[in-house]
């Protein structure tokens, strides 16, 4: 749904008008038109949910072997019995009338969505043949895997199978990488995902940037709705008014990109007063005092004009969590790449976690575990005959996963050695790698594009074939033996059948492999006996996970004081406070501060992020999800949209930096937003002419985003540093 | 400052309340059209001198006019109904505090009281129709010569008249979530832009019932009669001025109400104020002042003076400006009403 | 007696939507249509704003305009809980209701009669909460009798301040919003 104004009369210029008309009110397949209560028997089937990667275990509700509803699983520690919205109506994207049907061969050329319907054997043999030649012809590493989620995996064997390390996220270079390399630094470990942040416990939450309420990771959501309505202290840092801004004690409106600036001075504060966790410090920190001293110069005044914020504030807010220590938890955040100085950034959010004592603590990081399950016995997987391309000569030292938009680049130059077929499975690299240009021309590099995915994509619309998967809740995808506060190993298992020729991953990869060769890998008869068989190496079964969903293992200790092991896998085995490798690799080994570079005159600051209900440009199609949200809006600053003559639902055209214009898209005219940056919700904007339901509603801000900074670190491409002016638009 | 945003657009509902369309506005504005034919038809029953054309246009071929009119305003409303078959459960019940109820069991008598009406002179003012179909003197003649059945028709006109076009406002009025329609004003201003309404069609009908050499060419009404605004004129013979007159003061009657209206919101809540503001300066005021109030009351309100002092002719300008200016009414209260809205927005 | 209440504690309340598409698959609402919905009321100037995020739905009033309109007596106000129905056989799609509720809590439905929230009865009966109450991750809604002092809806409204919506309008809103 999106937010329509009462607009009574003129005089109500307040009311806000976001959105828009109403295509027309077809009964979606998915709600039914029928108000009458059917009566036939429900049944009521576990599964996990797939509409984003927190995995929230669910049940959902079969009647008369139509899907009615899902709902989440009480015994599921992700979810407590409650899914997101976008798990909730995740259950539109079944009779999504928009899906993917059979595969496609392309007949025209790239990019043009002409197609020819085609068996899944005769897909499957094209693809395998245009396999056999590029190893043929230039080695089985010249394929590259770009995955995203769990339903990936048998696909990532296969590929593995086949012989190439060539297999990449996005969720590491556009999203938690900088994040992950940061606490790596100075923790020696991730933050993971789901995240082990100890929000339930928390005496004073500091989010900078992570929004949630609108990030809707589920059990984050539900620990901060307890943290507010416990009174935790909630301390918000975003150049956007956020839902969680709305709910907290001080709201700082920083100037976007200045954070750093801001984690010093607040480092500053609490060092030079004399606040932070003396003993946890002495204990565990590895070079303190050179920290310190490097720490100096950045006083809450120095930080005043960077940031915007008051040295008042910074003060006061840097005592509060001092205060609270150690169940004070920075948040590190998720989709941490913004400003291509994102590592150093997240390390200085470590640090300040480090300063406080929070890693290791009650209300701070706690330390996950999980349950053991066995791999399925597989053959040895080849060694590649070349390392992965992605980042040539160590450039980023610090990545430890493949950067996706490395492999681009190599696909783009053919260095250090060519790459010739990529395969996509549930990601639309349109949508995810910032510069989409970059990403066309290295698709016409390709002698093979194959995409795995549910609707006809943006990504899909490049493909030479398109394999149309099964929806989540149609299918068996990889267990799931989550690290998290505790412990548990959770089912996907199909809930109702697919309705035309779609099929799962594993069906895919199997019947994949067996036509390359490669049927060793895939030893096992069907999915089922794949389960079980890791089940059984962990005591339990496939019968009875279908039953439950979930199983649940015993806590491990979560804190230090708990009998939790306090160790450091970096260098030093402490909390580096003074990075030695940092500095042999020529990098900051405490964090600087340098100032983003300013737009053109005239224009605002391109930031990006997430609504409630949608998951990126997964779910706008999702008749259930669009009807909760059919359109992004343009957020602008009420005052610099009065002096552009802008209001409240009009529609405009956004133009970057470098000439790129959007769909036509509402404004949101309104005081939640820093004057110097507008927001856009980011997954709208499609130009997938097979995407009917959400063709061109909105503007895209992947579209926008031409320009990207490069981590030196570790590769994240930072994406905040792209300008718009808004031009008025009235036609379609 | 205060944004204040919905994050709903229910079809019919949003972006503001537009669940009715042009069948109320229509069958609220021929309903009050019937009311004041039957009011008329009443009044002029009980006060009988028959022969006179202008007796049998308002007893008898207004009833009449209304019988069909009638009909037309239920087709609309029953048109606007979503859930059409259902609307026999109209009848199964009587709701007391729904003035929609009340509706519809007065329009049930409405029928019958009109035809009754129209039966009393019908063989006077259709001889033709009444010498093929003889059971129609019979009538006339049994009630004719029963005059406190007569009287008694008449009176039952009167009462339903007034029921109805008071009704037509109350239906509105009752709907306590729209404040433009919160207003003991609706129900009379409702009845007298009725009456007139049907005043100035019973001066039409009477106006199109000259002998053609008589009657004004229907096109050049307006311009003709400004354009011999100078000269004076004998009076026209055969157009008896008492509907003109009664138009006239039913018109001034509806203008007094229309200002009590904006008077009461004006002085009354600021939901109130913002209501009547969506008619004097909001989306509704072009349209509200210049069909309502300047063509539809004011303007005809001059021309019936002319034609009252001999001025200009009897032509029927006057007539459809009052006609239209009565439909224009119904749809700006209408749409404006579901505009209206309790909440009252700070604005910047 | 009973009569059912919610309170939402807008505290709480993110704003995500999740009541409002849980309402649409548990009543299987149709596409475009909902019984409840988000608003956002935001006050003051960029940095220093308040925001009041609310899930409203129909108030199922004390003194409902649109049960007294209703000319079928579709509308009407249940025994159980007082909560404020339509029986959509009896509706004839008048849409007096509709413009009789100050909340435009109504629409008309696809098939012609007219529907709001039903407190999900349905649910309730059964013992279970409405479908909104009982999947909202932030456990911002509160659900149960106000006729009982023990109830949690009793003890959080003697606790905390709130407020119900355009009670001017004088129809007695058994939606409070906790502030
Ligand atoms: N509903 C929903 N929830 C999701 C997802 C989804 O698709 N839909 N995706 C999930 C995933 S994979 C991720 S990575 C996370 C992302 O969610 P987060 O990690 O919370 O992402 P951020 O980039 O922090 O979110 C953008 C916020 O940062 C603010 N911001 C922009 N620039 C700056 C700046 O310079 N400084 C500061 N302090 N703030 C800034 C923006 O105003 C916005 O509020 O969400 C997860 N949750
Ligand atoms: N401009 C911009 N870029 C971003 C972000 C941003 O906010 N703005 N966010 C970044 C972040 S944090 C992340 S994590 C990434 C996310 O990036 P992605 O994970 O690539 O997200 P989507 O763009 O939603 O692409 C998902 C694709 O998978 C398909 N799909 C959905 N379900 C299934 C399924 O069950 N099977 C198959 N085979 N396919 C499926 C969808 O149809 C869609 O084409 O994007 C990053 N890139
Ligand atoms: S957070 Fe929401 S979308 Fe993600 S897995 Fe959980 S319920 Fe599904
Ligand atoms: S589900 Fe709960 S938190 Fe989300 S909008 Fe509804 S009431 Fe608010
Ligand atoms: S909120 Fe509206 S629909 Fe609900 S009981 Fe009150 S008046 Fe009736
Ligand atoms: S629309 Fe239906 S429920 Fe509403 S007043 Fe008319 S008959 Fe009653
Ligand atoms: S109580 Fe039931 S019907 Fe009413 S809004 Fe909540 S889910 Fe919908
Ligand atoms: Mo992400």
């Amino acid at each position: 749904m999106h937010s329509v104004s009462r607009r009574r009369f003129l005089k109500i210029s307040a009311a806000s008008v976001i959105g828009g008309s109403l295509a027309g009110h077809a009964l979606s397949a998915s709600v039914g038109g029928a108000a009458t209560r059917p009566t036939g028997e429900v049944s009521r089937i576990p599964t996990f949910c797939d509409v984003c990667f927190w995995k929230c275990g669910a049940i959902a509700h079969v009647q008369d072997g139509k899907l009615w509803k899902i709902e989440g699983n009480p015994d599921d520690p992700l979810s407590n019995g409650r899914l997101c919205p976008r798990g909730t109506g995740g259950i539109g994207a079944v009779t999504d009338p928009d899906r993917l049907r059979t595969p496609l061969l392309r007949v025209s050329e790239r990019g043009e969505e002409k197609w020819k319907a085609v068996t899944w054997d005769e897909a499957l043999d094209f693809i395998a043949a245009k396999m056999e030649r590029i190893r043929r012809e230039h080695g089985a590493e010249s394929m590259a895997f770009f995955t995203h989620g769990i339903g990936g995996t048998f696909l990532k064997n296969l590929m593995k199978a086949y012989g190439t390390p060539n297999v990449a996220a996005p969720s590491f270079a556009q999203c938690r990488g900088p994040r992950d390399v940061g606490f790596r630094l100075t923790f020696g470990d991730d933050v993971g995902s789901p995240e082990r942040t100890d929000i339930a416990n928390t005496d004073c939450l500091v989010l900078i940037g992570s929004h949630l309420g609108e990030n809707m990771h589920n059990t984050q959501v539900q620990e901060f709705a307890e943290a507010v309505g416990r009174g935790a202290r909630i301390i918000v840092v975003d150049p956007r008014f956020s839902v969680a801004a709305s709910k907290a004690h001080h709201y700082l409106p920083i100037r976007p990109g200045t954070d750093t600036a801001l984690l010093l001075a607040w480092m500053n504060v609490i060092v030079s007063e004399g606040l932070h966790d003396r003993a946890y410090v002495e204990k565990h920190g590895h070079g303190f005092d050179a920290f310190a001293a490097a720490l100096a110069p950045y006083t809450p005044e120095w930080a005043f004009p960077e940031t915007g914020i008051d040295p008042e504030t910074i003060r006061l807010t840097a005592r509060e969590m001092a205060r609270c220590k150690p169940a004070t938890l920075v948040h590190p955040g998720r989709h941490a790449n913004w400003y291509g100085n994102d590592a150093q950034r997240s390390r200085a959010i470590a640090l300040l976690n480090a300063l406080l004592g929070s890693w290791g603590r009650k209300g701070g990081f706690y330390i996950p575990s999980s349950m053991e399950v066995p791999a399925y016995p597989v053959p040895k997987y080849p060694k590649p005959a070349r390392a992965k391309l992605d980042n040539p000569g160590n450039k980023f030292p610090f990545a430890h996963e493949t950067i996706t938009t490395g492999i681009r680049e190599a696909t783009l130059s053919g260095k250090p050695y060519p790459i010739k077929g990529w395969m996509v499975y549930a990601t639309n690299l349109f949508n995810a790698l910032p510069n989409e240009e970059e990403t066309k021309r290295a698709i016409q590099q390709l002698d093979l594009l194959v995409v795995v995915d549910v609707v006809p994509s943006e990504i899909a619309a490049w493909a030479d074939v398109v394999l149309p998967e099964s929806i989540y809740l149609e299918r068996y995808d990889e267990l799931n033996p989550e690290f998290f506060r505790d412990p548990f190993i959770a089912l996907r298992q199909p809930v109702v059948e697919s309705p035309d020729d779609q099929k799962p991953n594993w069906w895919i990869a199997k019947r994949l492999a067996e036509k390359l060769g490669l049927q060793a890998f895939f030893p096992w008869k069907d999915i089922e006996e794949y389960l079980d068989t890791r089940l059984r190496g962990a005591g339990l079964s496939l019968a009875e996970l279908k039953r439950k969903g979930i199983v649940r293992g015993p806590r491990q200790p979560l804190y230090f004081e708990e009998g939790a092991p306090a160790e450091f896998e970096t260098p030093s085995r402490k909390i580096e406070f003074y990075s030695n490798q940092l500095a042999q690799a020529g990098f900051d080994p405490v964090p600087r501060y340098t100032p983003p570079e300013p737009g053109p005159a005239g224009s605002f600051r391109l930031l990006f992020g997430r609504a409630p209900m949608h998951t990126f440009g997964r779910t706008q199609t999702n008749r259930l999800l669009s009807d909760l949200m059919r359109e992004n809006a343009v957020w602008l600053n009420a005052v610099a949209a009065r002096r552009l003559g802008l209001k409240t639902g009009d529609y405009v055209r956004l133009r970057n930096q470098d000439g790129v214009l959007s769909d036509r898209i509402r404004v949101k005219a309104t005081q939640r937003i820093h004057p110097e940056c507008v927001f856009v919700v980011h997954g709208f904007g499609h130009t997938a002419r097979g995407l009917r339901h959400t063709y061109r509603k909105g503007a895209s801000d992947a579209g926008l985003i031409t320009r990207y900074k490069t981590d030196p670190l570790m590769g994240g491409t930072g994406m905040n540093v792209n300008f718009v002016t808004l031009e008025p638009a009235t036609e379609a | 400052m205060t944004e204040y945003t919905v994050f709903r657009d229910n079809p019919g509902i949003d972006p503001a309340l537009h669940a009715w369309g042009w069948e109320i506005p229509i069958y609220l504005f021929l309903g009050g059209l019937v009311a004041g034919l039957m009011i008329i038809a009443g009044v002029r029953i009980v006060a009988s001198r028959p022969r006179e054309r202008q007796a049998m246009v308002c007893c008898t071929i207004g009833p009449l006019v209304g019988l069909a009119l009638l009909s037309l305003g239920m087709l609309a409303l029953f048109l606007d109904l979503s859930h059409k078959i259902q609307v026999w459960r109209l009848y199964l019940t009587f709701q007391p505090s729904s003035p929609m109820s009340w509706g519809s069991w007065i329009l049930l008598l409405v029928y019958p009281a009109l035809l009754a009406n129209a039966l009393v002179h019908l063989p006077e003012t259709a001889p033709a129709l009444a010498r093929r179909v003889p059971l129609l003197v019979t009538i006339s003649d049994f009630l004719l010569a029963r005059s406190r059945i007569v009287a008694g028709i008449g009176l039952a006109n009167i009462i339903l008249g007034v029921s109805l076009g008071i009704y037509t406002g109350i239906l509105l009025g009752s709907l306590g979530a729209r404040p433009l329609w919160s207003s003991a004003v609706l129900g009379p201003l409702f009845l007298f832009s009725g009456l007139s309404t049907a005043a100035t069609l019973l001066h039409a009908i009477l106006i199109m019932g000259m002998r053609d050499e008589e009657r004004p060419a229907f096109a050049d009404f307006l311009i003709s009669s400004l354009s011999r605004l100078t000269e004076a004129r004998a009076p026209d013979a055969s157009i008896k001025p008492a509907l003109t007159i009664a138009d006239n003061s039913f018109l001034t009657i509806e203008l007094g109400l229309l200002g009590l209206l904006l008077l009461g919101h004006l002085s009354s809540t600021e939901a109130h104020q913002q209501a009547a503001a969506l008619l004097t300066v909001g989306p509704w005021a072009a349209p509200f002042w210049v069909f309502v109030i300047i063509l539809g009351i004011l303007v005809p309100l001059f021309l019936q003076t002319l034609e009252l002092r001999n001025l200009i002719r009897h032509t029927l300008a006057p007539s459809l400006l009052v006609l239209l200016g009565g439909l224009a009414l119904r749809f700006i209260l209408v749409g404006a009403g579901q505009a209206s809205h309790w909440s009252v927005l700070v604005s910047n | 007696m009973s009569r059912y209440i919610m309170v939402i504690d807008t505290r709480r309340c993110v704003g995500c939507m999740d009541c409002v598409v849980a309402c649409k698959t548990e009543n299987r609402i149709p596409e475009g249509y909902t019984r409840d919905w988000i608003t956002e009321t935001v006050r003051g100037e960029f940095p220093s704003l308040s925001m009041e995020i609310r899930s409203e739905r129909c108030n199922h009033c004390e003194k409902p305009p649109c049960v007294g309109c209703c000319p079928t007596g579709a509308s009407h106000i249940h025994d159980r809980g007082g909560v404020v129905l339509v029986t959509k056989e009896k509706c004839i799609g008048c849409k007096a209701c509709i413009a009789s509720c100050p909340y435009d809590a109504r629409y008309v439905h696809p098939e012609g009669h007219v529907d709001k929230c039903t407190f999900c009865l349905h649910r309730v009966e059964r013992g279970e909460l409405p479908a909104c109450v009982s999947v909202c991750p932030t456990h911002c809604m509160h659900f149960g009798d106000a006729d009982d002092p023990h109830s949690e809806v009793s003890r959080l409204l003697a606790s905390r301040k709130g407020h119900t919506l355009m009670p001017e309008a004088g129809t007695g809103p058994r939606i409070h919003f906790l502030t």
